[in-house]
């Protein structure tokens, strides 16, 4: 079951050049780029691991694309996220994320109901693989 | 399929659209001397035209190395240069933001164990895109020191010299003796640098000039006798121990409006005009210490060797 969480999760997967574009945006508006990466892929899990410490001052997408290579090599079948964070006063929060590395083969998000108090139903999620 | 490729290139054209042309001529008017320099820069400009000419016709094609060693005496001028040469790679499309990274060892070499690497690297990805640029590059070495992390860091940069040309020049900056030594040592250095490029001293009449630039910029003049009083001090200077060339001179030239505020503040009876506060005389040069033979402490060192 294939994963949309963030931004252009329901297009197809971004191509190299296309992420290349992406965070070139970013960077022309001045936002710092962190990589991420998890195998757990549950949408409470929002924490993912960082692939070192979010880079700052960049002028050009080849420094965060060889980031992003490394991490790939290192975790091979992960899950992988840039976010994009912007240091302005009054935002200093992530304004844009999105997923540029995913599993061949995804695992898929199961939905249990339980019945509590009566007829009140509890739900709950699991990923399982 | 894109459009077929042109069957001619007009490299005039090309110089001027390219701004390459704007490059060269600020080169020409900002700085003074350094003939060799602006020489080996209008080649290296035009073997980049002709190359990327080359690429457009669909001529076979591969990016030259544009990784350069400046070499020269202090205040030759090299961090400028570089800064100009940013510009022109930039404009001629060789590399993709133009940006200078201007680090030394201490910015690429770590303290500890497993510390250099990650720090090289972050320099490397500011870097992408622009130039490196590494002021006093042998102090990365240090043969007395074998377990020295410098060791580390010329691996990483030199590894990324040959791999990454399209995305980043690296410019190695230094003394010419030192630097020579340096390229002894370290040969894969000398194999990846095509452009070696040596600053020469400037000559007397040429730092009067330089600092005539200066102080037209910061809207001073100079008056007869200060110009001469400026070219025995530039004169005896050069003789005296630290000269640094452009950078003496701008200090001498910053102490020299020092003494003139002080002066003006204390000859001052009533109101000056804007000529008067934008005058350097003759004793706001000759109080320099150059003229006693330097500073306190070098006189004696040289009259107990005597």
């Amino acid at each position: 079951m294939r994963i949309t969480q963030g931004c252009f999760s329901f297009l197809p997967d971004l191509t190299d050049a296309q992420i290349t574009a992406q965070v070139e945006y970013c960077l022309s508006k001045g936002w710092a780029i962190g990589v991420e990466f998890t195998h757990d892929p549950h949408p409470r899990n929002t924490y993912w691991e960082m692939w070192g410490n979010p880079m700052f001052d960049l002028k050009d997408a080849k420094g965060v694309m060889m980031e992003l290579e490394v991490c790939r090599k290192a975790n091979e079948g992960a899950y992988i996220r840039f976010n994009a964070f912007d240091s302005t006063r009054g935002f200093e929060t992530v304004v844009m994320s999105f997923i540029v590395n995913r599993p061949a083969d995804e695992p898929s998000i199961h939905m249990l109901r339980t019945e509590v108090d009566g007829r009140s139903i509890r739900y709950s999620h699991d990923v399982r693989g | 399929m894109e459009g077929q490729a042109p069957k001619t290139v007009d490299l005039l054209a090309e110089f001027e659209s390219s701004g390459a042309r704007g490059v060269l001529e600020e080169l020409d008017r900002d700085l003074i001397g350094l003939k060799p320099v602006k020489d080996r820069i209008r080649e290296t400009a035009a073997l980049l035209l002709v190359e990327r000419a080359r690429k457009s016709l669909g001529l076979a094609h591969e990016t030259p190395t544009l990784h350069m060693s400046f070499t020269g005496n202090p205040g030759t001028g090299k961090t400028t240069v570089a800064l100009k040469m940013a510009g022109l790679l930039h404009r001629l499309g060789y590399v993709r933001k133009g940006h200078l990274v201007s680090v030394t060892r201490d910015d690429l070499v770590g303290q500890y164990i497993g510390h250099t690497a990650p720090k090289t690297k972050e320099v490397l990805k500011k870097a992408m895109g622009g130039v490196l640029f590494i002021d006093e590059a042998y102090y990365l070495y240090r043969p007395d020191n074998e377990r020295d992390y410098g060791q580390e860091a010329i691996e990483i940069l030199l590894q990324v010299m040959e791999n990454m040309r399209d995305d980043l020049v690296v410019i190695l900056a230094g003394y010419a003796d030192r630097m020579e030594s340096f390229f002894q040592s370290n040969p894969g250095f000398r194999s990846r640098i095509a452009h070696h490029i040596e600053f020469p001293d400037y000559a007397d009449e040429e730092l009067l000039r330089i600092v005539k630039h200066m102080l037209a910029a910061q809207n001073y003049t100079l008056s007869a006798e200060a110009e001469a009083a400026f070219t025995g001090y530039i004169r005896l200077r050069r003789t005296q121990p630290h000269f640094a060339n452009a950078r003496s001179i701008r200090n001498a030239f910053d102490r020299a409006r020092l003494r003139q505020a002080n002066r003006l503040f204390q000859e001052a009876k009533g109101a000056l005009n804007a000529a008067a506060l934008s005058r350097i005389e003759a004793v706001d040069i000759s109080a320099s210490r150059v003229f006693q033979g330097g500073l306190l402490a070098e006189r004696k060192a040289k009259e107990t060797t005597k």
